[in-house]
């Protein structure tokens, strides 16, 4: 389960925008798949953890499903020494745009996104660890890039 | 889930292939076919633009692994939890599943979308199916088995392919069947059925679909031959000739009509 780590822990953390309730699924949900993993009969462990991942998210009361835009904290990282301190800000605040623009994204099309992207599951991983068809996750996909490229368009981002 | 949230239906309903093309989702034939009907598809080469920038964007965020101390956290949680309870796990996931509501655009994509395999690799197709065709017209080279009967060929290619190609003959309308031969495409055999139309040769390049059934028929030409791509019975179909196109299309209606 452990080399799953990092993916239950972006998925926990872009769907509750937010590090501590992050943690709290996070913790949850491992402890679950722990108890579960005697039954656990498929064939791909990562989609299954994601799944449970998902669940308990969408279990939490602190899991906001509206359109508001909740950025999750932008973190402390400091820019990699010898960077041009210029250029380094520059990075840092595109970053924040982009991160506050998928942070913007209704969960549906949010976590689609997130699984695909930067998870770089298959669409039929996707379906198995969303509980959605095939169909509803490429169309999920094409409005969360749409949005995103739209809305970095209506922003004048570089 | 309000209407408002819902971002306007593409106007064309290949679009959702040219983002399944992006993330890897077509296998070559696919993929070839998807790149014929973009070149004239204007709709489709702005999605692609608005799917590059959204993906030229998301780039920039970087991966982010798990704190440390998170790590030492959950680990410390597990190990408290062990050892785990004997599995009930049926009742206690019923309310986890929250309704997510009816989502859902392009009735025509969506609905085709049953099966999907990765299968990442891309090639020229259609430069390969000419290089094929070219290659059997070569003496001695066309067919492996001879016949004009359909019920020959077809048996003629149990045990030489994991797949049951279709076999038909279509004399009776001017382009009987002449045999049957094996080619390799795309790292894999693949049947070939040989027609006669006049004095040309037609071949038919038949092999199983594995990803996003594309109901695409799509026209090349190339190198003076004319290259028809058509799906339909599970099968990837190639056709190449250097009959005239209005031929190989009557062909191709004749050969989709077929039961």
């Amino acid at each position: 389960m452990l080399p799953h780590l990092d993916a239950a822990y972006n998925l926990a953390r872009w769907l509750m925008r937010d590090r501590e309730a992050a943690e709290d699924v996070l913790q949850e949900a491992m402890v679950r798949a722990l108890t579960y993993f005697a039954s656990f009969k498929g064939v791909n462990p990562r989609a299954w953890l994601l799944q449970i991942v998902r669940r308990t998210a969408y279990g939490s009361m602190s899991l906001n499903r509206g359109m508001e835009t909740v950025p999750i904290e932008d973190d402390d990282r400091t820019p990699a020494a010898g960077d041009d301190p210029e250029a380094a800000l520059l990075r840092s605040r595109e970053c924040r745009q982009v991160r506050e623009m998928i942070a913007a994204l209704p969960v549906e099309l949010r976590e689609t996104l997130v699984l695909r992207e930067f998870e770089e599951l298959s669409y039929k991983e996707i379906a198995e660890a969303t509980q959605t068809p095939i169909g509803t996750v490429m169309s999920r996909l094409w409005r969360a890039r749409q949005l995103l490229a739209r809305t970095a368009e209506a922003e004048g981002s570089p | 889930m309000s209407e408002a949230r819902r971002a306007p239906t593409p106007d064309c309903d290949k679009v959702l292939l040219v983002q399944a093309e992006l993330d890897g989702e077509l296998d070559a034939a696919q993929a070839a076919a998807l790149e014929a009907h973009r070149a004239g598809c204007a709709i489709c080469q702005a999605a692609l633009a608005e799917l590059l920038r959204a993906r030229e964007l998301l780039r920039r965020e970087p991966y982010e692994t798990t704190p440390d101390d998170v790590r030492e956290r959950v680990m410390a949680r597990l190990r408290q939890a062990e050892p785990p309870p004997p599995p009930t796990p049926v009742r206690r996931w019923g309310w986890v599943f929250p309704s997510l509501g009816g989502f859902g655009l392009g009735a025509a994509c969506a609905a085709a979308l049953a099966f999907l395999f990765v299968l990442p690799q891309r090639g020229d197709l259609a430069a390969q199916l000419v290089a094929g065709h070219i290659r059997a017209l070569q003496p001695g080279h066309l067919e492996d088995v001879v016949s004009t009967d359909q019920h020959t060929v077809k048996p003629w290619f149990d045990g030489r392919l994991d797949f049951a190609p279709p076999v038909r003959d279509f004399a009776a309308d001017g382009f009987p069947l002449k045999g049957g031969r094996l080619d390799y495409l795309e790292g894999r055999p693949v049947a070939a059925l040989v027609y006669q139309h006049d004095k040309h040769i037609i071949d038919v390049f038949v092999w199983p679909q594995s990803g996003v059934p594309i109901h695409l028929a799509s026209n090349t030409a190339l190198q003076g031959y004319n290259v028809v791509h058509w799906t339909g019975e599970g099968m990837n179909f190639w056709a190449v000739s250097d009959v005239e196109r209005a031929q190989l299309d009557d062909f191709v209606v004749l050969w989709r009509k077929a039961p």
